[in-house]
């Protein structure tokens, strides 16, 4: 009973910012501007299928980059001495805070023609290459601000393996290599899905990013429902659709992932 | 002791933080106080009318473009919402959007009140057509007689029952001088199509102004909704995708002054601002035509407070404040007696005033669309944007089948190992 009464403010915010914001985007993926029923708008959404399929690529290439980027990071962390370590950390955490818009405008003047970068390529005499306004420069931007998100859960859940199991593992013959694929990495795996869904989420639905970074000429998703509500045909059903057609295939990518999880933990048992 | 470090080195980067805000904003204060600044001041002719609502505890919410008031941050102008306060004692709320589009879907999503916002023509029109804006009482906005009878029952307000002019200007071309090597007289909107300057042209991001430019080019009325016109222009706007190197709207501002970029499409009061910035940029109106916008000041339907709204409609109305608001943005105003009070050198730039004759042949104000046209106009652009390399489509979907299909063979496995040690 208890409990139940500390948990009620939570309960009562999911349902007022969670649950009936979904519900509303429900009723109006499914209902026309007068509100009767109708399908037209979900099934509308099948005309923007290369831009799904573009922005699920790019957020998928994104999230296996901070993935690949984050594992080792936050391995070499956690052998880092605990002062160390939280130093680290910080300096992990610092883009972050500065607000996002303007960490992205930054690598705009990066890498511009103009930009930085290219400026520093022309001292050693080399032609600009073209950097700004690609699907390049979208992954990067993804990558740039949502690397702490992988990075964090990974070290948070390697920093709580028991050193006692890593001996273990060395007493019984396994040379480092082997400590790391069979005893870590398992471990691991938690860590490894909840950085993979905090990041591939955000990727796959950002509009900022691929505007700012992509040149407006490479659409995506977030762009997409962006136009429904703030373009000048202002049709919320239809973006309301979309977003309830993305929210599934995040969903249904989200429970394939987590079959790997469970699975994981009953075989280690 | 472990935390000493983490808050000594917070600390230090603080200082460093602190450290250069502080000298930023030392030189531009040295700047500012090199150049001979003209003091404005504010006279109003009918004290008594703005007294009205002294002590009442009245406060007004007002709902405008970004940096699209004289907020008194230069020396010597007049903060209009400050001054406004202290000659009425009414409170101002004041915030922000960046596109009609978005005022649009703010006022219709409900939940919002504003007593004042500054649509441009077209939105204008269709808010009218919505009956989402109220009618104004012009006895209270004696001042509208200063308004120029150019602007008077513009087209979107036939009647002028509704709205009355901020301000106004027309869409030219900014463009690099040392790097085209065009006379101004010579250039046009095909500017934007010319291969040589691949990659180094910018576009408007917004349907309405893109669709704009290819109608002035095919030669088209700027408020067609004929769908061949339309299809044409997306056919153009295609063809114009291979030579442009973003579709932007304030980011112009940045990508034209580092020269990241040769030319773009834009506003002429913005562009004044920019040309006084960067020497080697220059700003046409092309001669064969443009668009004119007109920005008015309207009350919304929900607005609980219009006597003390169309007291601020007047107040915007002074000459004073007028002549503030237009050195302060930039964009041409309506208001005769401030058009009076500017310097020759602007009003004779070719820019921000044009004779009656160009605006009157040349110059077309958007109109309202029908819902039709305007979702028509939408997919054409989501289509126009999204089109891609064809060679990049063809092994993206392949490879997403693949990694689909690995997906699940890899659960299926799983589980099969799983079963297996189950049943040991």
């Amino acid at each position: 009973m208890k409990t139940k009464l500390v948990a009620a403010p939570y309960l009562l915010w999911m349902v007022i910012f969670i649950l009936v914001p979904l519900i509303m985007v429900a009723y109006f993926a499914f209902t026309d501007k007068n509100g009767n029923f109708t399908l037209d708008y979900v099934s509308d959404v099948a005309q923007y299928t290369p831009i799904f399929i573009r922005s699920i690529w790019l957020a998928l290439i994104a999230t296996v980059i901070c993935l690949v980027i984050a594992y080792p990071l936050a391995y070499i962390l956690i052998g880092m001495k605990k002062s160390m370590q939280s130093t680290m950390l910080m300096i992990v955490m610092l883009p972050m805070w500065m607000n996002f818009l303007l960490r992205t405008y930054a690598w705009m003047t990066l890498l511009g023609n103009n930009g930085l970068i290219n400026t520093l390529l022309g001292f050693i005499g080399l032609e600009p290459y073209k950097m700004l306004n690609t699907e390049g420069a979208v992954v990067l931007g993804m990558v740039y601000n949502y690397i702490p998100f992988m990075i964090l859960p990974i070290y948070a859940v390697m920093v709580k393996i028991d050193k006692s199991v890593l001996e273990a593992a060395a007493d019984l013959g396994c040379n480092s290599r082997k400590t790391m694929l069979r005893v870590v990495f398992p471990l691991s795996l938690p860590g490894v899905m909840s950085g993979i869904t905090m990041v591939f989420v955000p990727a796959i639905s950002t509009f900022i990013i691929s505007r700012m970074l992509g040149g407006g000429g490479n659409l995506l998703i977030g762009d997409l429902i962006e136009m429904q509500f703030l373009g000048n045909a202002y049709n919320i059903n239809l973006g309301a659709a979309i977003s309830l057609v993305l929210m599934v295939i995040v969903l249904l990518m989200m429970t394939i992932m987590n079959q790997f999880n469970a699975d994981d933990e009953v075989v280690l048992m | 002791m472990k935390k000493i470090p983490k808050t000594a080195f917070a600390a230090v980067i603080f200082a460093v933080i602190c450290g250069m805000l502080t000298s930023c904003s030392q030189t531009q204060t040295d700047v500012e106080e090199e150049e001979e600044i003209e003091i404005q001041t504010l006279t109003v002719e009918d004290e008594e009318y703005y007294s009205r609502f002294r002590g009442q505890g009245v406060s007004i919410n007002i709902y405008n473009w970004g940096e699209y008031i004289s907020d008194g941050s230069e020396e010597g102008t007049l903060s209009v919402n400050a001054e406004f306060t202290k000659l009425t004692d009414i409170k101002v709320n004041y915030t922000n959007y960046a596109t009609n589009e978005e005022m649009y879907a703010k006022l219709k999503g409900g939940g919002a009140s504003y007593d004042i916002i500054i649509p441009s023509d077209y939105m204008i029109s269709r808010m009218i057509k919505e009956g989402m804006l109220a009618k104004l009482n012009f006895d209270n906005i004696p001042n509208f007689k200063y308004i120029s009878d150019t602007f008077v029952n513009p087209e979107y307000d036939p009647q002028n029952e509704y709205s009355v002019p901020y301000t106004w200007g027309t869409v030219g071309i900014i463009y690099d001088t040392t790097l085209i090597d065009i006379p101004a007289e010579e250039i046009d909107w095909d500017i934007l199509w010319n291969e040589d300057y691949a990659d180094r042209i910018l576009m408007f991001d917004n349907p309405r102004d893109a669709f704009a430019i290819a109608e002035l080019r095919s030669g088209y009325s700027l408020n067609t909704e004929n769908k061949k016109e339309l299809e044409e222009c997306a056919e153009l706007l295609k063809e114009q995708k291979k030579v442009v190197q973003a579709y932007v709207m304030d980011e112009i501002f940045d990508k034209m002054g580092a020269g990241e970029a040769l030319a773009a499409p834009y506003y002429a009061g913005d562009a004044i601002t920019l040309m006084d910035e960067y020497e080697d940029l220059g700003f046409v109106i092309p001669k064969s035509g443009t668009n004119m916008f007109i920005d008015a000041v309207c009350v919304p339907v929900t607005s609980k407070q219009q006597e003390a709204a169309e007291m601020y409609i007047n107040f915007l109305c002074e000459p004073d404040i007028a002549y503030a608001t237009t050195t302060y943005i930039g964009y041409s105003t309506p208001h005769d007696a401030a058009y009076e009070r500017l310097d020759d050198e602007i009003k004779n730039d070719g820019i921000s005033y044009l004779d009656d004759t160009f605006l009157e042949e040349n110059t077309t104000v958007f109109c309202n669309l029908s819902d039709e046209a305007n979702q028509k106009m939408q997919d054409l652009w989501t289509e126009i944007k999204s089109v891609q390399d064809e060679t990049r489509n063809r092994w993206l979907v392949p490879v997403f089948l693949l990694a689909c299909v690995m997906t699940s063979i890899g659960i299926i496995i799983r589980r099969y190992i799983k079963k297996k040690k189950d049943v040991f």
